[in-house]
């Protein structure tokens, strides 16, 4: 008898981590956080793109507005893909932010030149602190915050259709 | 022979003023860069990874430390933006119960099948 109940457990222990390991093995290893909740916005501290003027989140961010936070790079490919998306949204009724992750300031403004600025201001982001203050996972990055300056959304990744469409429908 | 000298002694010059540029990290930086985990390298803590975000978090970490931070401030910091998945040494709490639990649990059975096996406690 005890040593039916012994056995008993060995195999429900031994199927439990079985189980655990295999749900484990599914997954996808790359792991890219939910977003709940809505998350207050850290503050955090740049360089102004054109003119290197120190720049504090809590004085560019106004209350009662939009805002689009996109963190890009002239070197990032997928940015490149995502412009048309921004350059859409900055006739909607937001304002964005560009965040330049550790670029060269002319390649940089050849990007701009050649694509278009969607961006009402951009940080420089020299040796990436800003991106870390904020919380980012890689470049493109973009962050929806809303009208109480908490986080709605964080696209990791470049925009596309499916999720150009989200923006929109978050910032109705 | 004195060619060779002046290049050995050169090269010695060129070595030392090379280490002593590299900022090395304090045993407190390399301890934090340890349990941090990388954000590109997902299996590697920041210590080992030189991916740019990676090298990122490194000087806000130096930056926080210099601005007076303790370790735990830091990892707060870091736990607040990213979440409990960015600490290689998490806390115990709902969620990290079973992680912290399971390994004693399979130890104490194991413990137990051994020595069932092994008869040490029959006579």
């Amino acid at each position: 008898m005890k040593n039916k109940i012994f056995v008993t457990i060995s195999f429900v222990l031994f199927s439990f981590c079985f189980a655990v390991f295999y749900v484990g093995l599914q997954k996808p290893n790359i792991y890219t956080p939910k977003l709940d909740k809505q998350i207050e916005l850290p503050n955090f501290v740049g360089n102004d793109f054109f003119s290197g003027e120190k720049v504090i989140s809590d004085n560019l961010l106004k209350k009662n507005s939009y805002y689009i936070i996109n963190i890009w790079a002239s070197w990032c490919v997928p940015c490149r893909a995502e412009h048309s998306f921004l350059m859409a949204l900055n006739n909607k009724n937001l304002n964005l932010l560009g965040i330049n992750y550790k670029d060269n300031i002319s390649n940089a403004q050849s990007f701009l030149n050649e694509l278009g600025n969607p961006y009402s201001k951009i940080l420089s982001d020299k040796n990436g602190i800003t991106s870390i203050e904020l919380g980012a996972y890689g470049v493109p990055e973009t962050f929806i915050v809303n009208k109480e300056k908490k986080i709605i959304k964080k696209i990791i990744g470049p925009i596309d259709n499916e999720k150009f469409n989200e923006i929109l429908e978050l910032i109705k | 022979m004195k060619k060779l000298i002046f290049f050995i002694t050169f090269f010695i010059i060129l070595s030392n003023n090379y280490l002593l540029a590299v900022d090395k990290p304090t045993e407190l930086e390399n301890k934090i860069f340890k349990n941090l985990r990388c954000l590109i390298c997902q299996g590697q803590s920041i210590y080992d990874s030189q991916s740019d975000f990676a090298e990122s978090m490194k000087i806000v970490v130096r930056k926080n430390l210099s601005n007076g931070m303790s370790e735990k401030d830091i990892y707060q910091f870091m736990k607040k933006n990213y979440g409990e998945w960015v600490l290689y040494n998490p806390e115990i709490n709902k969620g990290t119960y079973l992680l912290w639990g399971l390994p004693i649990i399979l130890f104490v059975v194991g413990g137990a099948i051994i020595i069932r096996k092994l008869g040490v406690f029959k006579k």
